[in-house]
């Protein structure tokens, strides 16, 4: 009986054995982007570190481009995670989804080391194809751009072939059609062009409608789902409210697009129809919000996975605060023309990228780990309480809103000095960037910065730990259901 | 348990799914129509996205009284490095500006148009910037600076200095030339209240 909650892939279908790769591959570079951000956290507030050996543009990109490909990763095995269990029948193409794995991985090694090591090149396109792209978030070289759309073809060939084998379902409909734009709307940034404004007006259709658009439908097919199994809820209930999300979701994210088109060369037209539908943006989000809160609290947030609740109730929240609440302050083109390019949108930045995306593929996590160690209870009968995972969900957040309210205050300074006082010089910005309090709340973000990643190491220990033979307090699987 | 038929319409699965579709589907169709016309609007040559030649003239940046904002304002010929381009050669010149600003990854430091980092000053009218001192002086200082950064650094005060990125004089005239002709976009008065370098 020593090892009956010893990690057993016999325990998973072979859709889970895939996702298990993804997740443990996510974990890994969300160390990544941790170990970055503080790099060039700490860059930031002493500029001398590291200078001419790994500059700040170099640590902000693999800090950014690792949370791009993290939530990537954690997203796709959130999706092998469900298939089997959604559809009612076996992944279509196992070897392939292995095959896709390992394409991207190698891939993603390489772009990294090429990052760090080669880190840019001269001015062609050669430095664009094998390098870097040299634009934010996509700053990938074109290599690896076909590479990443290839691995995304066979996922969804994956997805949509098991899916027509099996059963179909209204969560498998969206979750199709979606991860079909998700994969199309990246080819809107794979070309070069010398003109910016068309540059940035393609660029956005991939940043936007990846990260306020299909992302945002993506968690909630997989919030719809894991509802199902943490709580109980209907089936009925949750697919109802994943459709009055992708309306209330695309009806304003689609034309909310318009919100980065204020300054970029495009019409004036887009100040009106981007102020106008981003703001309407944190209406979807309230309704998750209150699906998922109401939906716990009617089960009196008993679950058979506490960890993973805590963590989608802290993905509820973080989406309605981060990307609703951060984003709505400064939508409207009259405050973004003081707040765009400023401190306000790094602010906006981290706390939507985690409250509405980490937060939910840590949840995944939790759901993993518990039926990897043969579908055990992780309700109220962990034996130490469960004090790591609260202990990291409470660091991690802790550290989020931290950084988000330090880097908020530095943005309120940044726009008053730099903008409305000075105007935008480049002594205007020198002088918002030397005030006291944006220091002091720079310094302040450093600290919430190194809270979180305090977090994130009790995360993973807890994670490698949580429901092992010897947590348990008894080895009986308890489901709430049964 | 609350049978089927019992559901009101508007809190229906039906009705939401429909909902999904059409109101998704008609999004899209609105996007893809102002697409063509911001497209069109925004490509070299247009009003809002002037020529690459337009690195031949003057560039000042004003306040405009009617549309309430600043935009930019073309004045006479005043060539780049003393240079008159042709419509060709001003596009190698920002063609290989844009190839440079790209592979040397600026925008992991800097903003363009407002967006990147925010580590070092936005460039959307750095070419206008007062603190170049006066427009005759202002093209040799910004070779200069991108030649080799660490020793003209311009930190106002603070120790934050840009690396050196190993650029030929032709990659550092050609980002020159580059910001020169991102200053001539109109940003719908992004940014307000600019004060430029003296005219």
């Amino acid at each position: 009986m020593i090892n009956f909650h010893a990690l057993n892939t016999i325990h998973l279908n072979s859709g889970q054995k895939i996702a298990i790769k993804y997740f443990s591959m996510a974990i890994v570079i969300f160390v990544v982007q941790i170990i970055f951000g503080i790099l060039a956290g700490t860059q930031f507030n002493n500029p001398e570190f590291l200078y001419q050996i790994i500059d700040f543009n170099v640590n902000r990109m693999v800090h950014i481009n690792a949370m791009i490909i993290w939530l990537l990763y954690g997203f796709i095995g959130s999706v092998y995670w469900l298939i089997e269990d959604e559809a009612k029948t076996e992944l279509v193409g196992k070897k392939l989804a292995n095959f896709g794995f390992w394409i991207l991985t190698i891939a993603v090694l390489i772009v990294v080391l090429v990052f760090l090591f080669i880190q840019d090149g001269e001015g062609s396109h050669a430095s664009i194809w094998l390098i870097n792209e040299g634009r934010e978030y996509i700053e990938a070289p074109r290599w690896a751009d076909i590479g990443i759309v290839f691995v995304m073809l066979i996922f969804f060939y994956n997805i949509y072939a098991t899916f027509i084998k099996g059963k179909w379902s209204g969560i498998a409909g969206v979750l199709v059609l979606d991860l079909a734009a998700l994969a199309g709307v990246y080819l809107a940034g794979m070309f070069y062009s010398d003109n910016i404004s068309m540059d940035q007006f393609w660029w956005w259709w991939v940043v936007h409608l990846w990260v306020e658009a299909t992302w945002e439908v993506l968690v909630g097919c997989i919030m719809a789902w894991v509802l199902m199994k943490t709580i109980n809820a209907s089936r009925r209930i949750v697919t109802t409210w994943l459709y009055i999300e992708v309306t209330l979701m695309l009806g304003s994210g689609i034309l909310g697009l318009g919100h980065h088109y204020f300054w970029i060369g495009t019409p004036e037209y887009w100040l009106t129809i981007g102020g106008f539908f981003s703001a309407l943006e944190p209406i979807p989000l309230v309704a998750m919000l209150v699906h998922a809160i109401y939906d716990s609290g009617v089960k009196n947030f008993k679950s058979t996975n506490n960890p993973a609740l805590a963590w989608l109730i802290a993905h509820a929240f973080g989406n309605f605060f981060g990307a609703g609440v951060w984003g709505f302050f400064q939508t409207l083109p009259q405050i973004n023309l003081y707040t765009h390019g400023t401190q306000w949108t790094a602010s906006h930045g981290h706390l939507a990228f985690f409250g509405a995306y980490a937060t939910i593929n840590i949840a995944m996590f939790y759901m993993a780990i518990q039926a990897w160690r043969g579908n055990i209870h992780m309700g109220s009968s962990l034996i130490d309480n469960g004090w790591k995972w609260k202990t990291s969900l409470t660091l991690l957040n802790i550290g989020i809103v931290g950084m988000t309210i330090a880097m908020l205050i530095a943005g309120y300074k940044q726009s008053f000095i730099e903008r409305a006082v000075e105007g935008s010089t480049w002594s205007g910005y020198f002088k918002a960037q030397s005030d006291p309090s944006f220091m002091l709340a720079m310094d302040w973000r450093m600290t919430f910065g190194w809270i979180m990643a305090l977090g994130l190491i009790i995360l993973i220990w807890d994670l490698i730990t949580i429901g092992s033979h010897s947590e348990m307090k008894n080895n009986k699987s308890k489901l709430l259901s049964t | 348990m609350i049978k089927k038929d019992e559901i009101v319409w508007w809190a229906s699965e039906n009705f939401w799914k429909k909902s999904a579709i059409f109101i998704t589907g008609f999004m899209i169709l609105v996007l893809v129509l102002l697409t063509f016309d911001t497209v069109d609007k925004i490509t070299v040559g247009s009003k809002r996205v002037p020529a690459y030649t337009v690195i031949n003239n003057q560039i000042d940046y004003k306040y405009n009284k009617t549309r309430n904002m600043f935009e930019p304002v073309i004045g006479s010929e005043s060539p780049l490095f003393g240079n008159i381009l042709t419509t060709e050669e001003a596009e190698d010149l920002i063609n290989l500006g844009k190839l440079t600003i790209q592979a040397k990854n600026c925008m992991n430091c800097h903003t363009l148009l407002g967006n990147g980092a925010y580590y070092a000053p936005d460039l959307t009218k750095a070419w206008l910037d007062p603190g170049w001192g006066a427009k005759s002086v202002r093209e040799t200082l910004m070779l200069n600076f991108l030649m080799d950064p660490e020793n003209n650094a311009r930190t106002f005060g603070t120790n934050r200095k840009m690396p050196n990125l190993g650029l030929t004089e032709a990659e550092a005239k050609s980002i020159i030339a580059y910001l020169k002709w991102m200053s001539s976009i109109d940003t719908n008065g992004f940014p307000t209240n600019f004060r430029t370098i003296k005219q």
